[in-house]
């Protein structure tokens, strides 16, 4: 007994000691962005402001930043969600012996260094926008270039997702629709992208995030241009201030809230998701599931 | 032959790049021919083909989409950038030009400096640095992550591992330059340690962390740390409790349960995160740009260089090749060593 409660106290102590290796930098940066001293200090504190937060709402090339940012993140995401959907229904469908191959080169832009995605891509289509003057003075641009850039790898987070879904999908739904008469599209359209919505949105969401948090393929993508995260890895190239712990607070506060927003949604899902089981089971056992179960749905 | 009539000049240093490019085609019409073969010589009545499955319409889009992506955003970039490493860095005006033949000079380099014909130390040294220490921190966050990921899959409560998911996932999302920012404020000159162990009097000069490369380590460390995790819990969490109490109540002490039953169990799990922490820690610039002293080299930072400082991008791309092969090895020696396949390491 007394061995299992050593082992209980290390465990704990183990995991204390994990914890603050994960949090206690972002703790320390997170005090300097309230402390008056404009060297980001923790200790001593020398008195509370907000004035590094107005520093940083002021700072002109970060605002045009995350304009850039926001606007690739939602170009990645109208980019690589239907690619990753085309691409894990043609995973599904394809050959076997295509597959590993198929598979390989799907994949290996994850297998990839960043930054190797990121010179690949500029070198590429440097060439390719090149071949006539009209396509490089529109299409030649950072923006451009870090949306192709990004999709490359971002396209196969979306593909690995979906595919997790998709997998469970019942062919004999789709079958069914096909021989009443419904077309391809409408089966598509109906059928098949309805149960994969969850699959679809959290691909959305992981594909904006990845793609406004990247700094090794944009950095060369994005040629002249900046993001955000270009804009902010300037800025610590050339020294330290408090406004970047400021924007740190911002960016933990805001991807607090969507964790607990993610997790709200995702008990709520799960509960729609068992009290329709437990319906269609109990419709199945020829009970009249419906009136039983709905009183008892509505006060959960 | 083919070649030739798409340049009927004989300019086989242009041919080369076009070979690149039509290479996947080829590849693809190969494994048309043999779908087409097999579904001639196989008769399956309850097979459909990819048309009668998806309609005209869709069919079409579904291929679209995915040639647009593997073949423009993956293959043929990566490809490109292999074949630019194979030539001699010229000016615009003269790419394309009879003075752009294929040559082997830009890997020459790495070995030989093109300067003064000496061994190129600097770089070999950077080269093999980047691999040893990329290989050191895959293993240290193999080591710090592997109770958690244990404790959180299969001793811990519901509520406690909802907790610690939470604990997890939120400092996941704050993104890589910060927290090498971070990491940066607790180890600098004047940072909170420094100030502690001046503080305790343990020193009388603050101790140069980021100059002696210690701050470079602790970031990549640090910024890969859940890279880890995930897999290695996703791994461990399907194996089933009773295996564990089977081994327990066949009288096998702790650490023989986890040589013998969790870790073979886990090793897709592990496959999985080795391989990732060892690419992103390979190829990260975050940390050696913000964390390292004045004398931290860093293959990736020095391929940077090559893009930003020196303009050679053939240069840059034969390194950036360089470093892809390795990454590619690391990868192939992990899945061979854990006997996984691809497809389990990356789900």
């Amino acid at each position: 007994m007394s061995s299992g409660f050593a082992l209980r106290v290390m465990l704990g102590f183990y995991v204390c000691l994990f914890f603050m290796y994960l949090f206690g930098p972002l703790v320390v940066m997170g005090i300097t962005a309230f402390n008056t001293p404009s060297y980001p200090q923790t200790i001593p504190f020398e008195g509370f402001t907000l004035d590094w937060f107005v520093k940083l709402y002021n700072h002109r090339q970060m605002r045009e930043g995350l304009w850039n940012s926001i606007i690739i993140g939602i170009g990645v995401v109208a980019l690589s969600v239907p690619i990753g959907l085309a691409a894990s229904i043609i995973m599904n469908q394809i050959y076997h012996r295509a597959r590993g191959l198929f598979y390989l080169v799907t994949v290996s832009p994850l297998l990839t260094p960043g930054v190797i995605i990121g010179i690949s891509t500029v070198i590429f289509w440097k060439d390719a926008f090149g071949l006539t003057d009209f396509t490089k003075a529109v299409f030649y641009k950072g923006i451009i270039l870090s949306i192709l850039g990004q999709s490359s790898f971002v396209a196969a987070y979306c593909l690995l997702i979906i595919m997790a879904r998709l997998t469970r999908f019942d062919r004999a739904q789709e079958e069914a629709a096909l021989d009443l008469g419904a077309t391809y599209p409408q089966v598509f359209l109906h059928v098949l992208l309805p149960f994969l919505r969850p699959a679809l949105l959290s691909a959305a969401v992981i594909a904006f995030l990845s793609s406004f948090e990247n700094y090794n393929t944009t950095t060369f993508a994005i040629l002249a241009d900046k993001t955000l995260v270009t804009v902010l890895a300037g800025e610590v190239r050339q020294g330290t201030t408090p406004a970047l712990s400021a924007l740190a607070v911002i960016i933990i506060g805001l991807s607090l809230l969507g964790a607990v927003v993610y997790e709200v949604l995702k008990r709520r899902e799960e509960r729609i998701a068992s009290e329709m089981k437990e319906r269609a089971r109990l419709a199945e056992r020829g009970e009249t599931a419906p009136e039983l179960f709905r009183p008892a749905a509505a006060t959960a | 032959m083919a070649l030739v009539l798409f340049f009927p000049k004989g300019r086989w240093h242009v041919s080369s790049r076009a070979f690149v490019i039509l290479l996947p085609f080829l590849v693809i019409a190969a494994f048309w021919v043999m779908a087409r073969y097999e579904a001639r010589t196989v008769h399956d009545p309850t097979h459909k083909s990819y048309w009668e499955r998806n309609g005209m319409v869709l069919g079409i889009l579904f291929i679209v989409l995915v040639a647009l992506w593997t073949l423009f955003l993956v293959t043929l970039p990566y490809l490109y950038m292999v074949v630019e490493s194979f030539h001699p860095r010229l000016p615009p005006m003269k790419r394309f030009g009879p003075e752009d033949y294929l040559t082997l000079e830009q890997y020459k380099s790495l070995f030989v400096s093109p300067v003064d014909k000496e061994w190129n130390t600097t770089h070999l040294y950077a080269f093999f640095y980047t691999i040893v220490v990329s290989s050191a921190v895959t293993f240290l966050n193999l080591c710090i992550c592997y109770p958690l990921a244990y404790f959180m899959a299969q001793a811990g409560s519901v509520q406690q591992v909802r907790l610690l998911m939470l604990g997890l996932i939120v400092p996941y999302w704050v993104n890589e330059i910060l927290r090498a920012f971070s990491i940066r404020l607790l180890l600098a000159a004047k940072g909170l340690i420094n100030q502690g162990l001046m503080g305790a009097g343990l020193t009388d000069a603050p101790i140069d962390f980021l100059g002696n490369n210690t701050g470079m380590w602790v970031g990549l460390s640090y910024a890969n740390l859940l890279i880890m995790m995930f897999p290695l819990y996703n791994a461990i969490e399907s194996l089933d409790k009773n295996q564990i109490e089977a081994a327990r109540d066949l009288g096998a002490p702790w650490w023989k349960i986890h040589r013998d039953v969790v870790i073979p169990y886990a090793k897709p799990g592990i496959a999985s995160g080795c391989t990732m922490v060892f690419m992103l820690a390979a190829g990260s610039l975050a940390a050696p740009l913000f964390l390292g002293g004045p004398n931290t080299l860093w293959f990736t930072a020095i391929v940077y260089d090559f893009f930003f400082q020196a303009f050679n991008w053939p240069r840059g791309s034969a390194y950036a090749f360089l470093l892809l092969a390795a990454c590619i090895t690391f990868v192939m020696i992990m899945l061979r060593l854990f006997k996984v396949k691809l497809g389990e390491a990356i789900r």
